[in-house]
């Protein structure tokens, strides 16, 4: 029987605040999973901590709340022990980019299977407000006692030089594009990563909603204004086409350049995509032929309760 | 019978082939029949510094090391100095005589602590602070002095073979060493053959080179030096020995009982057991396809803890291994297992803490540390091994602890065990039973991953499994799995949890939790690798006519109070023996026992603990003369 959106929702009570731009993430998701028709235990949400670490109870699928910062880890491990299950891993941008930084890295490095999406709001919610890593230096948000003093980091830039091979940004309150991008992304052979920005209407009063549809600037011209606009909609070619290393450093590196565009211009799309890299699963089979046949959640250990493991020849290679 | 306990240490820079020159004396000596012990001590550091390599072989069976060594391999001035005192008379030491005019001062690893420890001895005997100086010390106590030119051999190898390569090397001294002990003591030249070619079976040109080393060194020593009080002819072989790493139990006992995925961090000394896995990732299954081991080195031991819960959640066996630093890293993933009720073992290897501490050196200090780690309350299993060949069953079991009550278990491991190697008999994976406990591979209905049960324990679905959906959260949940804050869901999610302590110590069964080696007036409490040295130091007070008890306890936590109690009841003077400083098990001993311990014998020098030295703190005790704290100290 075909799975329809209603079948991806939990009845779990849903608190965020009113009008925050997390609905649109997990709705785009939802959408994203009903779409590709992935089946519901076939699939798992894993999620850090802060609000966007509750996303996991609100999709019917298995989900995974972990803890802050450390959510790519405990996906990755269940990807690697069962290459079958289609796995997005979400976090706030203070649990990816701050405490998770490292992690975040490291599995750009590993290039497994599997997506990531960082809800970007430039604050730490849950605990009232404070700057998340994302915030740009000298920027105050209301809650901040004093500006800013630290230098934002670039998630779409930091993706890119980590080894992400496929790196996109969405907006919360375009679901529909949002939800293209999550498909693109899930369908991605390797690790993708979207940075999607979520107005916090409770802390965040500098990015906020209006902000990114451009009313300041449309009260000065009269015009409509969007600051958001789509990579797809202009000349921009995000995909390395050949395996050399003059294609990819271009792609990088048009990239990292396209990630600084900031201001009244913030493109959305995919920023790069490189399917010629090996996903980690691949590089696994070049030493366990076997891996994806019969990963290690699939294997059979005992019968009857007893070991089926024959180690004779290492136990014999003891032997005086 | 029972008339051979024979120390050989063998000592140089890290890095000039000390541990393999003791793994093939090690193997020689086992493969005639020999039951070896023996243990490696190395610096923190890659080239220089000083290591060395205690191996003990006897007719009996042993479990420790002693203080007395009977023969000495240097090919360097700093073991001399470092470890002469230590042959006793009778003992001998193979010295390279072009070493005779090295003074202290010229041996840039010598320490300054030690260096005025060693001038104050041999200011008090009237020596120069030389090579011939503490070889006097020696030869006055008397030790024999089988001074070599190690050059000099080289050379006239180098002329006899009519190899002028073999001139100099200097790579070959610890073939040099071995060779020339083994000559002195009589033992197989054909086994030390055998020895070098399977060490060197990839590179036959590389051991024919050694053998001929080797045969022309043995000859050298069998002829020249026939004085020595040893004689080690080989004796009958136990078809069924096997010469076991270290790391060997808890790795070959994870392939064994289906452990499938290991994630880690580089870390001395748990590393070895997870380069040894990866090594053999790749596993031959009865009746079924290859199976197979997925080794992760991961960016830190964060990862590695959250990559064995990701892994343990889709019903895959996992684990981790670490040592202190790694594992207080790991301790907030510990509480999330804890929580979500998921199985997982972590092999804690422990060091000398605190902080870095000694890093290659041995410790029991975690102890405690593991039994509290994690914030908020939550049921885990802390269980110890006492040796090797143990460490092999009792890993299949922390699987089954694990499955059976869906908690997180630690492996208590340290470097005394991963730096030993030891004779045992060959491990039976026959006796290695798998429990997966509730874990479910079918579904039907609705399921509940924490639904209420009888016995607190809810059957397990996996990610992946066809109707089998559950969701984890850290928060406090409701039997689905999702967040609740209600003060009774509260109230019965943690009565649930919790109940599996109680449920733990009645399960496993009474010789899983504490092994007893009977309990006399005098009754010692240890716990892991202090086993060894103990049951040997009790074997030579039995010899004095002092009979000691000695209960090993391996379940720490749940604590086993009862069963302790019970066996303790005739007990009168209870002695704790510990590698650390505050004798930790003595702690949780007091405070569920609710009982005083009347002697320690601790040891924190991270040096691991020998028979000699328990035995004579044993001795004090039972003679009245001992300290409420002896503290042991021997070793370099």
């Amino acid at each position: 029987m075909a799975l329809k959106l209603a079948d991806y929702k939990t009845d779990v009570h849903n608190d965020w605040c009113p009008g925050c731009g997390d609905f649109g993430i997990v709705n785009a998701l939802q959408m994203a999973l009903a779409e590709m028709g992935i089946q519901r235990d076939k699939a798992a949400i894993f999620s850090g901590i802060g609000c966007s670490g509750k996303t996991s109870h609100f999709i019917n699928t298995f989900g995974i709340h972990t803890l802050h910062g450390r959510v790519l880890t405990f996906a990755q491990g269940a990807k690697l022990a069962n290459p079958n299950l289609t796995i997005v891993a979400v976090g706030g941008d203070g649990d990816g980019l701050g405490i998770g930084a490292g992690h975040f890295v490291a599995a750009g490095r590993r290039n497994i299977d599997m997506t990531y999406i960082i809800f970007d709001n430039g604050v730490y919610g849950l605990t009232k407000g404070q700057a998340s890593p994302t915030l740009k230096l000298g920027e105050k948000t209301k809650s901040l006692p004093s500006p800013n003093t630290n230098y934002n980091v670039n998630p779409i830039g930091l993706a890119v030089a980590s080894g992400f091979t496929f790196v996109a940004r969405g907006y919360s309150y375009d679901v529909r594009h949002l939800k293209d991008l999550i498909v693109k992304a899930v369908n991605h052979k390797g690790l993708s990563f979207l940075d999607v920005l979520q107005p916090c209407p409770t802390y965040n009063d500098i990015n906020t909603r209006d902000w990114y549809a451009g009313v300041d600037l449309a009260k000065e011209s009269m015009e409509r204004h969007s600051r958001i606009y789509k990579l797809e909609d202009t000349h921009f070619d995000p995909v390395v086409h050949i395996a050399e290393e003059a294609e990819v450093n271009e792609k990088l590196a048009q990239a990292l350049i396209k990630s600084l565009e900031w201001g009244n211009k913030i493109p959305t799309g995919i920023f790069y995509q490189n399917e010629i890299i090996s996903p980690y699963g691949d590089r696994i089979t070049d030493k366990i032929p076997n891996y994806l046949e019969n990963p290690p959640s699939s294997q059979n250990i005992s019968q009857n309760g007893l070991s089926t493991t024959d180690v004779s020849k290492i136990l014999d290679s003891l032997k005086v | 019978m029972g008339c051979i306990d024979f120390t050989w240490l063998i000592g140089g820079p890290q890095g000039s082939g000390v541990e393999s020159g003791a793994n093939v004396f090690s193997k020689v000596c086992a493969e005639q029949g020999y039951n070896v012990f023996g243990k490696r001590e190395f610096y923190s550091n890659i080239k220089g510094e000083h290591s060395y390599f205690a191996v003990r072989v006897s007719d009996n069976k042993i479990h420790s090391n002693v203080n007395d060594v009977s023969l000495m391999a240097s090919f360097d001035a700093e073991t001399i100095f470092r470890h002469f005192d230590e042959v006793a008379p009778g003992g001998g030491i193979i010295y390279d005589s072009d070493l005779e005019k090295i003074t202290t001062d010229d041996v840039r690893t010598l320490d300054e602590y030690f260096k005025e420890r060693l001038h104050k001895l041999l200011e008090s005997k009237n020596k120069p602070f030389t090579i011939p100086g503490v070889l006097e010390i020696a030869k006055e106590k008397g030790v024999h002095l089988y001074p070599v030119s190690f050059r000099g051999l080289l050379a006239d190898l180098a002329e006899q073979t009519e190899n002028p390569k073999l001139r100099g090397l200097v790579r070959m001294y610890n073939v040099l060493g071995v060779s020339l002990s083994l000559g002195l003591i009589k033992m197989s030249l054909d086994s030390l053959l055998q020895s070098i070619d399977s060490i060197f079976a990839k590179k036959p040109l590389i051991a024919e080179i050694n053998k001929q080393a080797a045969t022309f060194v043995y000859n050298y020593a069998a002829a020249k030096f026939t004085d020595f009080t040893y004689s080690l002819n080989g004796i009958t072989k136990d078809p069924d020995t096997i010469l076991a790493q270290g790391h060997f139990g808890t790795s070959v006992g994870k392939m064994v009982c289906g452990c499938r995925f290991q994630s880690y961090y580089p870390i001395t000394p748990a590393s070895d057991e997870s380069v040894y896995l990866e090594s053999h990732e790749l596993l031959e299954v009865q009746n079924d396809r290859p199976g197979s081991t997925l080794v992760i080195q991961t960016e830190d031991e964060i990862s590695a803890m959250g990559m064995m819960i990701g892994s343990a959640l889709t019903g895959t066996r996992s684990s981790t291994s670490t040592s202190g630093p790694g594992f207080a890293l790991m301790t907030e993933a510990l509480g999330w297992a804890g929580i979500n009720e998921v199985p997982v073992v972590i092999t804690l290897y422990q060091r000398s803490g605190p902080s870095t501490g000694l890093p290659t050196r041995h410790g029991q200090d975690d102890l405690l540390f593991a039994v509290n780690a994690g914030h908020g309350d939550f049921p885990k299993i802390v269980y110890a091994s006492g040796d090797i060949e143990e460490s092999f069953y009792d890993t299949g079991q922390c699987f089954n602890y694990a499955d059976i009550y869906q908690v997180p278990v630690i492996h208590m491991m340290d470097k005394f065990l991963s730096s030993s190697v030891i004779t045992c008999k060959k491990f039976n994976p026959k006796k290695v039973i798998i429990d997966r406990g509730q874990l479910l591979d079918k579904v039907d209905g609705e399921y509940k991953r924490f639904a209420f049960t009888k016995d607190g324990i809810s059957p397990r679905s996996k990610l992946g499994l066809d109707n089998g959906i559950f969701w984890n959260t850290g928060d406090e949940s409701d039997e689905y799995g999702h967040i609740s804050e209600d003060p009774d869901m509260r109230i019965k999610m943690m009565d649930k949890r919790m109940s599996r302590l109680d449920l733990i110590l009645k399960n496993i069964p009474d010789d899983e939790q504490v092994v007893s080696f009977g309990v006399h007036d005098h009754t010692i409490i240890s716990w892991g690798s202090t086993k060894g040295p103990i049951t040997d130091a009790i074997d030579l007070l039995k010899k004095d006519g002092i009979n000691i008890g000695f209960i090993q306890i391996k379940l720490i936590h749940p604590f086993p109070t009862d069963y302790v109690k019970f066996l303790l009841k005739d007990a009168k003077t209870i002695i704790d023996i510990e590698a650390n400083h505050s004798g930790q098990l003595g702690k949780l001993f007091k405070q569920n026992v609710l009982r005083d311990i009347d002697y320690y014998i601790l040891k924190y020098t991270g040096r691991g603990m020998t028979s000699t030295e328990i035995h004579d703190s044993l001795k004090k005790i039972i003679e009245n003369k001992a300290n409420k704290k002896e503290i042991l100290s021997h070793g370099a």
